[in-house]
C-alpha cells in the first residue's frame, strides 16, 4: 500500500488558547489535511482553529540523548521562587 | 474589499473583543490596532533585552557564587522573555530584522529605567525588588491583554518572573540586617531608584497618548495611574518590612481612598531621559551595537556551516 505522507495536527479549542497537538493523520497535501483533520478531529465543535503540520518536517529530541540534552537545568534550583528565604506574609 | 464586509469585519472584532475573548493572529484587525501593538510588544521585548545590561555589569563582581549564579539565571530569563516577546510581534506581520534594526538605530523606544546606572551591589537588589516588582504589577494586568499571542507570552513570563523579584528583597534584606554601611547602601539604592521605578507606568492617564483608544482595544486593562498606585501599596509595606525609608515626604495613608498617597513625579527628568539625556542612554545602545557587531561572525558561521551541509547531503544522495 502506497501511503500518503503523515500530518501532525494541532488544535486551538478556544480562542486564547494555544493550539495543543491532539492527533495525526495521512493526506496527500495541507489542504487535504486540514479537511480530514476537521473531519477527525472537531466533529464535537472540539476546536476553533486547526494547524496541520507535516510529520517529516518536525524535527524532535532523541530521548536517548535525555540525560545530556535536559541535565543542564536538573541542578538549578534557584530559578525556582521557593528557593528564596523572603517573609511569606508579604507574598512577593 | 467593499464597504459592507470592512464594517462585518469590524463588528466581528468588536464582537470578540467585547465578549473579552483573544484576537488571534489571523483574524482580521484594525491596522491601527495591529501597529499599536506592534509599537507596545516590541518595546516591551527591547526592555527585556536592554535590561540585561545593567545587572549583566555586575555579574563579575556578585558577592557570592549562589548570588552570580541567581543573577545569571535572572539574566538569562531576561533573554528568553525578550525572544517571547519578539515573536508576538512577528505574528502581527513584523520582521524580526526591523525590530532590530529600529532598536539599534535608537529609533525604537524602550523602558526609560535601563538608562540608569547599577553604581553599588545594593542596585542588584534594588532593581529585583523594585523594577520587576513594577514589571510584575503591570505584566499580571497584561495576562488578560486581548491579543491572545501577547497575553500567553506574559503568562509565561509572569510564572517566571516570580523568583526575580524575591531574589532582589533577599538581597534588599539581607543588606538591611547588615552593617551600618550595608544598610546605608540599600537606603541609597532605594533612594536612587524609586522615582525612576514609578515613571515606569507611564504619564499619569490624563496625558498619556496611547492609553485611551489601548484601554477600548483592551490591549491595556488598567490605567498608568492605576497601577502605580497598587505598586506604591504594596511596595510601601515592603519597605517597612526592610526598615528603610521610601524616599518621599508627601507620601502618607489615605484612610478613606484605603490607598498611600505620594509626592509629584518630576516628568521634566522622564522626558529627558526618553529623549536620550539619561546617564546611560549612549551606552546602552553601544552595548548592544557592539553585541550585534562581534556576535555577526557566528550567524555566519551558521548558515555556512548549513550550506556545507546541504551541499554534503545533496552530493551523497546524487
Amino acid at each position: 500500500m502506497n501511503l500518503l505522507p503523515l500530518w501532525e495536527v494541532f488544535i486551538r479549542t478556544r480562542r486564547g488558547l494555544d493550539h495543543k497537538h491532539i492527533g495525526s493523520l495521512h493526506a496527500a497535501d495541507g489542504a487535504q489535511a486540514l479537511q480530514a483533520a476537521r473531519d477527525t478531529y472537531t466533529r464535537r465543535q472540539e476546536g476553533v482553529s486547526i494547524w496541520v503540520v507535516e510529520a517529516s518536517k518536525i524535527h524532535a529530541s532523541q530521548f536517548e540523548d535525555n540525560a545530556s540534552f535536559f541535565e543542564p537545568a536538573e541542578d538549578k534550583v534557584y530559578r525556582h521562587p521557593t528557593f528564596y528565604d523572603v517573609p511569606d506574609e508579604l507574598n512577593l | 474589499m467593499d464597504q459592507n464586509s470592512v464594517s462585518n469585519d469590524q463588528a466581528r472584532f468588536d464582537q470578540i473583543i467585547d465578549a473579552e475573548e483573544k484576537i488571534e493572529p489571523r483574524d482580521w484587525m484594525p491596522e491601527k490596532y495591529r501597529l499599536n501593538l506592534i509599537r507596545q510588544i516590541s518595546q516591551h521585548a527591547h526592555s527585556e533585552v536592554v535590561g540585561q545590561l545593567p545587572e549583566g555589569n555586575w555579574i563579575g563582581r556578585a558577592p557570592t557564587l549562589r548570588r552570580k549564579a541567581t543573577l545569571l539565571a535572572k539574566v538569562q530569563d531576561e533573554a528568553g522573555h525578550g525572544l517571547y516577546l519578539y515573536s508576538a510581534a512577528e505574528t502581527l506581520g513584523e520582521s524580526r530584522e526591523k525590530m532590530m534594526d529600529d532598536l539599534l538605530s535608537g529609533k525604537a523606544k524602550y523602558a526609560t529605567i535601563f538608562n540608569y546606572p547599577t553604581l553599588t551591589w545594593a542596585d542588584v537588589g534594588a532593581i529585583g525588588w523594585l523594577v520587576d516588582g513594577a514589571a510584575i504589577v503591570n505584566q499580571i494586568s497584561l495576562c488578560q491583554t486581548s491579543y491572545g499571542p501577547y497575553a500567553r507570552a506574559m503568562v509565561r513570563i509572569c510564572k517566571e518572573e516570580s523568583f526575580h523579584m524575591r531574589q532582589g528583597f533577599e538581597i534588599m534584606q539581607v543588606l538591611s540586617n547588615g552593617s551600618h554601611a550595608q544598610k546605608s547602601m540599600a537606603q541609597d539604592a532605594l533612594n536612587r531608584w524609586w522615582w525612576p521605578t514609578l515613571m515606569m507606568f507611564g504619564p499619569h492617564d490624563s496625558d498619556s497618548a496611547h492609553s485611551q483608544q489601548s484601554m477600548k482595544w483592551k490591549i491595556k486593562r488598567q490605567s498608568n495611574d492605576e497601577l502605580r498606585q497598587k505598586f506604591v501599596d504594596q511596595t510601601v509595606e515592603q519597605a517597612k518590612h526592610l526598615g528603610l525609608t521610601i524616599p518621599d515626604e508627601d507620601l502618607k495613608w489615605n484612610s478613606e481612598r484605603s490607598h498611600y498617597e505620594f509626592g509629584a513625579i518630576d516628568w521634566d527628568e522622564f522626558q529627558r531621559v526618553v529623549k536620550g539625556g539619561g546617564l546611560c542612554n549612549r551606552g546602552r545602545l553601544h552595548a548592544r551595537r557592539r553585541a550585534d557587531e562581534e556576535g555577526g561572525w557566528v550567524r555566519d558561521a551558521l548558515i555556512a556551516y548549513e550550506e556545507k551541509r546541504c551541499k554534503k547531503d545533496t552530493g551523497e544522495a546524487a
